[in-house]
């Protein structure tokens, strides 16, 4: 491959008790790219976008073996910051999940946390990342009001705003879709191309429409292995893996 | 004929079935209805024995009079206010100790403690939660309060202080699991949220999970505080039962609670004296009817966010 | 960023130590008990009539009194609590008179103890004339306790997963059948521990019997349930505060406040261990 390497897998397995969830991953994941990952429920799609930004740490059970490097940086190190790991891995979740708080405050909290206490300043990064993702012109008149009171496609893309807000190089997507209707789906479809010019995205999605639509690279993942890996073009034109095939023709999953 | 019979008899048996159901339906809401009948017995019977105090004693001193002395031979005075600030002082001493403990140990459990030193220390707060509350008075009594003389050296070893320090020690087990379970019923997709963007865990608890709580935690610390108000034999033998209006948390004081539990027993039935205790009992039930109805309704509104 | 983590350092460490608080509090609390009433307790404690002014002799009295007490209250509460909790769950339609009975339990769980002890009075022992007795303490106790009996068999009932309820009705069972033969059985064991706690705690409430009915000192037992009676939390208080000769009767006070602890505990242990098995035994 020819473009630059964000994310980068070597051996990575991963354990939730005795249950191996994944096993021996080996992926390159480019910068400025959209990465899709699909693959049958269960698979471990999920668990693989979670190692990313090291959200699997908070379930007790699960062990990591194996290293994942951003940016060259083993982020399983022991002496890796998470807290400033995740604030260059942002990410969006499969339900909407905005925090019960006004759309001001949900884009703001993170950002002041951050360091940016500057009232002025904060205002402008509120404008910037809603206008980015694409809801500023829906929202600007009640920024006071309670995000929980947006629709469900509203509420994702204030999600993404929030992940927007602290900068992140890389934004990772759990099935951002699932929960939402075609139409609020296109609308972050739409969202994520423009996105790529800027992050690199890594999305995780069951619709395979979905992922020959937005992604540049997909890898197929069967029962926690990665059994492809490639160009989007050539993984749902031309697979090299008869199971690739199957799933993508639907004859599984 | 046999036919016939088969048919009468199911037919029988299938409406013995019904009335019998229709039967306990009824039997069963009688039994549905004891609890309203109770609760409508308590006001009937408080007003019964209590109002007479209003029309045979002075109505308007018993609110604003700052005296209670009911067995003065003469002018007896019975005067609620130093019983009422008796019971709002060592209720407010007890929240002041047991608020930040109780909402600490909270969140220690909920979100920080490893597992097993959740499952020892729950039951730990089970069991101070089933101590009866003369065990506790015992203690504030025989123990705290040398502890309370020696720290402060203060005139009487049983004081508001005193009080304040036991009630709080039995508010404590209500706020914990009451908190903590509003704290634990944050979604966890909430948590993740905050933690992918970067926020450390102490900032991830500070403002998302104890925000998002804050009302099932403030329904839990007004639940205790209506324990606190209520509760008799803890500051009956804590706090020393002088009914005098004083603001010195080191000074005797006496409760609306302890006031109905000394002298009930030593009234002849039916005087003046005994129907102001009923309505020491009125303002008592009514003051704590409030508290419980805004618990109440702060809790719902916690229920409806979630 | 440093003096964050040294901020946060500290921050965790209070929280560690507002459990520890816990902990510390109920081991000083049982240190004292354990060591004043250990010593005390003996066969002879635990079975003889206090004698000499209750400075020396046992409990037995008292022992007696609190168990009979939660015995006549549990056989008056449980059946009130359980069936209301069953029409307010099984039977009850969504209506006003559905919302005052919730309503009135809400009340009933918190209106404090003394008040009750107030109404037990006037009702049962002036109006409907039982007198100072046993009945109307455990009259007294068993109203206080509804509310709590009521929520927990609720809680228990609910937790019965509703499509048992509908598979039984669809074999043409009435409702009280259903109710009977599909849901009681696996609602019961989370009744029962609700109802145990309810009791323990009836077991340890001084503040309405005081006034319903316990004695201070009595020369013999009750003689029928309408007779007064002596009670451990009762003699705890009056032994603690009003004894002439503190100092000596404070090891029989420790040995009671030791039984009546035992006791306590050992209620709650049950329902737990009650809890915990059924809990492993029906998985939803």
């Amino acid at each position: 491959m020819s473009e630059d390497i964000e994310i980068e897998t070597r051996n990575l397995s991963l354990w939730y008790g005795d249950k191996q969830a994944l096993k021996n991953i080996d992926m390159k994941i480019p910068e400025e790219k959209v990465t899709a990952i699909i693959g049958p429920s269960g698979c471990g799609k999920s668990t693989l976008i979670r190692c990313f930004n090291r959200m699997n740490d908070i379930i007790e059970i699960c062990r990591v073996k194996g290293n994942i490097l951003i940016d060259g940086k083993d982020i399983y190190d022991k002496t890796m910051d998470v807290v400033e790991l995740r604030k260059n891995v942002g990410m969006v979740f499969q339900k909407p999940n905005p925090f019960p708080k006004s759309i001001y405050e949900n884009i703001a909290y993170a950002t002041r946390i951050h360091g940016i206490k500057n009232k002025k300043k904060l205002n402008e990064i509120v404008e910037k990342c809603l206008k980015q993702a694409f809801l500023w012109d829906e929202v600007k008149d009640r920024l006071d009001g309670s995000a929980r009171s947006l629709s469900g496609g509203q509420q994702q893309r204030l999600c993404i705003a929030r992940a927007l807000a602290i900068e992140p190089k890389i934004i990772l997507m759990d099935e951002p879709c699932s929960a939402l209707d075609p139409i609020a789906t296109a609308k972050i479809e739409e969202l994520i191309r423009y996105l790529s010019e800027k992050y690199t995205v890594v999305i995780v999605t069951h619709n395979m429409q979905q992922a020959a639509r937005v992604s540049d690279y997909t890898a197929y993942m069967y029962i926690g292995e990665v059994i492809e890996f490639g160009k989007t073009k050539q993984i749902f034109e031309n697979p090299s893996e008869e199971n690739t095939e199957n799933y993508i023709t639907g004859r599984f999953g | 004929m046999k036919f016939d019979l088969f048919t009468l008899k199911k037919y029988d048996y299938k409406k013995i079935r019904n009335l019998k159901d229709n039967a306990i339906r009824k039997i069963l809401f009688g039994f549905g209805a004891t609890a309203v009948i109770f609760i409508i017995i308590i006001l009937v019977f408080l007003l019964i024995e209590g109002l007479p105090f209003f029309l045979e004693g002075d109505g308007i001193d018993f609110f604003t009079g700052d005296v209670w002395d009911p067995s003065s031979p003469n002018t007896p005075r019975y005067g609620i206010l130093p019983m009422v600030l008796g019971t709002f002082l060592v209720t407010l001493g007890a929240i002041v100790i047991a608020v930040p403990i109780g909402i600490g140990c909270s969140i220690y459990l909920a979100e920080i403690a490893h597992p097993k030193i959740r499952e020892t220390l729950k039951p730990i707060i089970e069991i101070l939660a089933g101590i009866p509350s003369v065990v506790y008075g015992f203690f504030a009594l025989i123990i705290l309060s040398t502890w309370i003389d020696d720290f402060f050296n203060s005139t009487t070893k049983l004081n508001a202080l005193t009080g304040s320090i036991m009630l709080a020690i039995m508010m404590l087990p209500i706020i914990i699991s009451l908190s903590e379970d509003a704290i634990r019923s944050v979604p966890q997709e909430m948590k993740e949220a905050s933690l992918a963007l970067g926020l450390s865990k102490w900032d991830t608890i500070r403002g998302v999970v104890v925000p998002a709580a804050l009302s099932g935690i403030t329904a839990a610390i007004i639940l205790g505080v209506a324990r606190a108000i209520g509760e008799t034999m803890t500051v009956l033998m804590a706090t020393g039962n002088a009914p005098v209006i004083s603001f010195d948390m080191l000074s005797s004081m006496r409760t609306m609670t302890a006031t109905i539990a000394i002298e009930m027993g030593e009234v002849p039935f039916g005087s003046t004296h005994y129907h102001s205790l009923f309505a020491v009992g009125i303002v008592l039930f009514a003051i704590t009817f409030i508290v419980n109805f805004i618990a109440d309704r702060v809790m719902k509104r916690f229920r409806e966010k979630y | 960023m440093k003096w964050k983590t040294i901020k946060e350092h500290i921050i965790y460490s209070l929280l560690r130590l507002s459990g520890l608080f816990i902990v510390c509090t109920l081991a000083i609390l049982l240190f004292y008990i354990l060591s004043g009433g250990i010593g005390k307790i003996s066969w002879e404690f635990l079975t003889n009539f206090p004698t000499n002014g209750m400075m020396s002799g046992g409990i037995f009295p008292m022992i007696l009194g609190t168990l009979s007490l939660m015995t006549l209250t549990m056989l008056i509460a449980l059946p009130l609590g359980i069936f209301s909790a069953i029409y307010l769950v099984e039977y009850a339609k969504p209506g006003r008179f559905t919302n005052a009975i919730r309503l009135a339990v809400h009340n009933l769980a918190g209106v404090p103890s003394i008040v009750y002890g107030l109404v037990g009075l006037g009702l049962f022992v002036v109006f409907l004339g039982l007198g100072l007795s046993l009945v109307s303490a455990a009259l007294t106790l068993a109203i206080m306790v509804l509310p709590i009996i009521i929520a927990s068999s609720q809680e228990a009932l609910r937790a019965v997963p509703q499509n048992i309820r509908e598979g039984a009705l669809a074999l043409g069972s009435t409702k009280w059948e259903t109710t009977c033969h599909h849901v009681l059985p696996y609602a019961l064991p989370g009744m029962l521990t609700g109802s145990i706690l309810a009791l323990s705690r009836a077991a340890g409430e001084t503040a309405p019997i005081i006034m319903t009915g316990a004695a201070f000192y009595m020369t013999h037992l009750p003689s029928s349930i309408f007779d007064e009676f002596m009670a451990l939390p009762y003699s705890i208080y009056t032994l603690a505060t009003q004894s002439s000769n503190a100092e000596a009767t404070r090891p029989t006070v420790f040995g009671a406040i030791l039984v009546l602890l035992l006791i306590v505990l050992c209620m709650n242990l049950v329902a737990i261990i009650v809890r915990n098995y059924y809990r492993r035994k029906y998985r939803w």
